[in-house]
């Protein structure tokens, strides 16, 4: 009885340490760090930051025009697993991210990690930015130093269980963060941006890909952009695969006309939480957008559930 | 059974009442969306333009910019609480926040009477005018409709 006893112990001793050393937040190594030591762009840097979308959460939810450039929060995001209190990252140095590092800022974008070794949530999407150019992290954290510095301090996030264990994260992280493009495509350059803007820095599929587990878990990469319940609030997120029941009846002239104007090419408007994302891309130089409508032309079309 | 036939009259005029009521919300919902719709039709003509699909001309242009102002007019009204049910991309917004709605209808209407007095004279003046009247159809379905398929 008792050596049962301190089995089971030496058992759930050894299962507590693998889950601690497995869900440790993960930290970049010295290949990341020597580029983020070269010269950033601050215009580059303007660009990553368009197409990174970083204003449509950071931004206060009504920001219009160079409100959102404000980036201190402000702006909650309601999910079926809580209520995400976005964070300040304007350059305040107590309540933005100020006194960060450019090393604890690649952390951040690339693994999800904070300066003090917690896992943030994957609400910010650092599993697409996980796929980065280190130098774009450069370029976007000297743009983003530009920026004006907001005095807001947002409250801590409001999580339901099991969602506010910070280390079921990084369980969760194991699983589905990986840098790993979606498409393989050769060495087309158009389409390689393309792929870089969707599948990275725009962060498409966040929204766009239906998610295993339920819904909580990773992006299932089979039904890839083909559209799928809204992470917040009501509503569906449109297939924008070229199957049919998707976006295979526009060109790719309709494609970029939408992300300039925001009218489908039925002129019927961009509306819900695309609005911000449209207005983004709307700054990108018209090249990008050709390449991001090349890009969604290449995918699989896929038949939306 | 006098208390029969009073519970079966106040049942009647209670279910009166909704009928009534829910045909008024449905009016309202056709109403509303016949509205949408003339806008829609309008910025395709106008759309169509401005993306080189068919030539520009000032005046067809000016008409469907005319066209979505008198669409516009009063089309708040036609939202009456409880009209949120129903065969409707209504955001439930609209019921919890009449201010920020009845605004964006406001800024819509703004930018239809300026283009509608200072008429697009050449396809460049109508892209802008388009982007000027076109902003306000984002900036209200941002918050106010769901899509529901």
């Amino acid at each position: 009885m008792r050596r049962l006893l301190i089995t089971s112990l030496v058992v759930v001793l050894f299962g507590a340490g693998v889950f601690w050393w497995l869900t440790e937040p993960k930290t970049a190594g010295n290949e990341v760090i020597s580029w983020l030591d070269k010269e950033g762009d601050v215009s580059k840097g303007k660009t990553v930051f368009w197409a990174g979308g970083c204003a449509s959460c950071h931004a206060s939810k009504d920001a219009e025009g160079d409100d959102k450039l404000l980036l201190g929060g402000n702006h909650q995001l309601v999910t079926p697993v809580g209520t995400f209190n976005v964070p300040n990252i304007s350059p305040h140095p107590d309540y933005g991210i100020g006194s960060w590092t450019v090393e604890e800022f690649g952390n951040a974008m690339l693994f999800g990690t904070s300066p003090n070794g917690k896992h943030y949530y994957p609400a910010f999407p650092y599993t697409s930015y996980s796929g980065m150019d280190f130098e774009d992290i450069k370029h976007l954290w000297v743009f983003l130093k530009t920026l004006p510095s907001v005095e807001t301090r947002n409250p801590p996030h409001s999580l339901s269980f099991p969602f506010n264990i910070s280390r079921g994260t990084g369980l969760w992280k194991l699983l589905y963060l990986n840098a790993s493009s979606v498409l393989n495509i050769d060495d087309d350059p158009v389409l390689k941006r393309g792929q870089y803007l969707v599948e990275v820095l725009g962060h498409c599929g966040e929204c766009h890909t239906p998610r295993g587990m339920g819904g909580y878990g990773g992006l299932d990469k089979s039904n890839w952009l083909a559209g799928g319940p809204a992470p917040e609030g009501d509503g569906k997120i449109p297939n924008i695969t070229p199957h049919e029941s998707g976006i295979g009846s526009w060109s790719e002239d309709d494609i970029v006309y939408y992300l300039e104007s925001g009218f489908t090419p039925d002129f019927d408007s961009v509306g819900g939480s695309m609005v911000s994302v449209q207005q983004n891309m709307a700054k990108l130089p018209k090249s990008d957008l050709e390449a991001i409508a090349q890009y969604l032309k290449a995918v699989p079309p896929v038949a939306s559930n | 059974m006098k208390f029969l036939s009073k519970a079966a009259a106040t049942t009647a005029l209670a279910a009166t009442a909704f009928a009534v009521s829910s045909v008024a919300n449905a009016d309202a919902i056709s109403d509303r969306q016949a509205k949408m719709k003339t806008v829609g039709k309008s910025i395709g003509i106008v759309g169509k333009m401005a993306k080189g699909q068919s030539d520009f001309d000032a005046a067809i242009a000016l008409q469907a910019f005319v066209d979505m102002k008198n669409a516009a007019q009063g089309f708040e009204a036609l939202f009456p609480d409880g009209s949120g049910e129903g065969k409707t991309e209504a955001a439930p917004a609209i019921f919890t926040d009449r201010a920020g709605f009845e605004a964006k209808q406001v800024d819509f209407v703004a930018a239809l009477d300026k283009v509608t007095v200072a008429a697009p004279a050449d396809l460049k003046a109508l892209q802008a005018s388009l982007r000027d009247v076109g902003a306000n159809c984002g900036a209200c379905h941002k918050a106010y409709r769901v899509k529901k398929n």
